[in-house]
């Protein structure tokens, strides 16, 4: 679980990770890989949850998927994608084009996409953004679902009581820096978002 | 390959959506053709000769339209980099885009032919080698469109500033097309023009070879 103030880097850190930007100096190894030389390798085993939704708006959900599903190579037939959009309660909406989708809607298809993906590290960026309590209670269950599968999940959040039920490690970010890590579940006695309040011993 | 058949099945999808665009497209090429008859006046002679030269203007200036908004789909929700993350192939990617680009400025090119005839009195002797010269013309204007598109999509002034690059790298795609049209409708007593078809070809794998790999820099960095 990744925790800071806005600006503070999260969402720059898990770009990173996913190789979208490049550091200015510095390394970067993913999975044992150098992120840097070889983002190909990297992307194959790393699933991104963005703020921007990757999504085209002039495309059906279903087809959003089928987008994704061909270029991974997976079975694009809506028999095999269907189940996928139930996932996010969105099966009875397959065929509406995504302009019609409201920020949740875009948000839960968003995550299908990511779950498409199969991937060994799964990045969500503010998972719980723009959804309603029966969404956040989806993302709990399509989290433990990635945890069964083994996967490795990097989640920045602002609701800290809930990444503390999800996560096993926490770290805090202050201006781009590590400034705390530790047990997710200390975060939220901690103060969780200002780095003021965490002891700077735990770094 | 497989790549590639997913980047033209999702730019085919794509185009059929923003179909009303082609025809907004049609209309800017027509009033050009247009302008360009009203501009020499009822001199048919005149407007016979330079009717290859106004064809390809038309198709020129309404090409700007279309490639400068090839990526807007994929800038809106950064689906670009959301298909580069999978991974996509930028290759896979770019291709399907110039195909798509092509393919447009083929039917475009073709739907004006009736117009020029209209308009300018034009002979149309030879109308399917006169398509394949339109063909070879669209595939030299595609391919380094697209790769311009990709340059200039996020500057803020990318309507002025594709022209500015595109036009210059075209013209020797521009000259072989309007000398092959003209040899084709207005006769070719010296047998000139397969050699200007092979010159577009040869402008062709140039530009298509050359973006193709320089694609993956230009959405990459």
């Amino acid at each position: 679980m990744i925790v800071g103030r806005n600006g503070s880097g999260k969402s720059t850190l898990l770009r990173l990770v996913a190789t979208a930007i490049r550091p200015d100096h510095g390394s970067l190894r993913v999975l044992g890989l150098d992120a840097i030389e070889e983002p190909d390798r990297v992307r194959h085993d790393v699933a991104l949850l963005s703020h921007a939704s990757y999504l085209y708006d002039a495309l059906s959900a279903l087809e959003n998927l089928q987008v994704a599903a061909r270029f991974l190579g997976r079975d694009a037939k809506r028999g095999a994608l269907l189940p996928l959009l139930a996932e996010v309660t969105l099966a009875d909406r397959a065929d509406d084009p995504v302009s019609t989708f409201s920020a949740g809607m875009r948000k839960r298809l968003s995550l299908a996409r990511t779950l498409l993906q199969n991937a060994q590290v799964v990045l969500l960026d503010e998972p719980y953004g723009e959804l309603d309590p029966p969404g956040f209670r989806m993302v709990d269950r399509l989290f433990a679902l990635l945890k069964g599968r083994g996967a490795t999940i990097l989640m920045a959040t602002h609701l800290l009581d809930r990444g503390a039920a999800l996560c096993d490690e926490g770290i805090v970010l202050d201006q781009g820096r590590l400034h705390w890590a530790g047990s997710a579940q200390h975060l939220p006695a901690l103060g969780g978002l200002d780095p003021a309040s965490l002891p700077n011993g735990s770094k | 390959m497989s790549a590639l058949v997913a980047a033209i099945s999702k730019e085919l999808r794509l185009q059929w959506r923003s179909r009303a665009q082609w025809l907004a497209v049609f209309s800017f090429g027509a009033s050009a053709l247009l302008l360009f008859s009203f501009s020499v006046g009822p001199n048919y002679e005149l407007l016979r000769g330079n009717a290859p030269g106004f064809l390809w203007l038309g198709l020129l200036l309404s090409s700007t339209l279309t490639l400068s908004e090839t990526f807007h789909a994929e800038m809106e929700h950064r689906a670009l980099e959301g298909l580069l993350l999978l991974p996509a192939s930028p290759q896979a990617l770019y291709y399907g885009k110039a195909l798509s680009n092509f393919v447009q400025l083929t039917v475009l090119g073709a739907g004006l032919v009736p117009l020029m005839v209209v308009l300018f009195d034009a002979p149309l002797p030879r109308p399917f080698a006169l398509l394949g010269v339109i063909a070879l013309g669209a595939a030299g204007l595609s391919a380094p469109g697209t790769l311009y598109a990709a340059m200039t999509y996020q500057a803020r002034s990318r309507q002025t500033l594709l022209p500015l690059l595109l036009f210059p790298l075209v013209v020797p795609v521009l000259i072989a097309a309007v000398k092959a049209t003209s040899l084709l409708m207005l006769g070719d007593p010296m047998g000139q023009v397969r050699a200007w078809a092979l010159l577009l070809v040869c402008f062709d794998a140039i530009h298509w070879s050359i973006c193709g790999l320089l694609f993956g820099r230009v959405v990459e960095d």
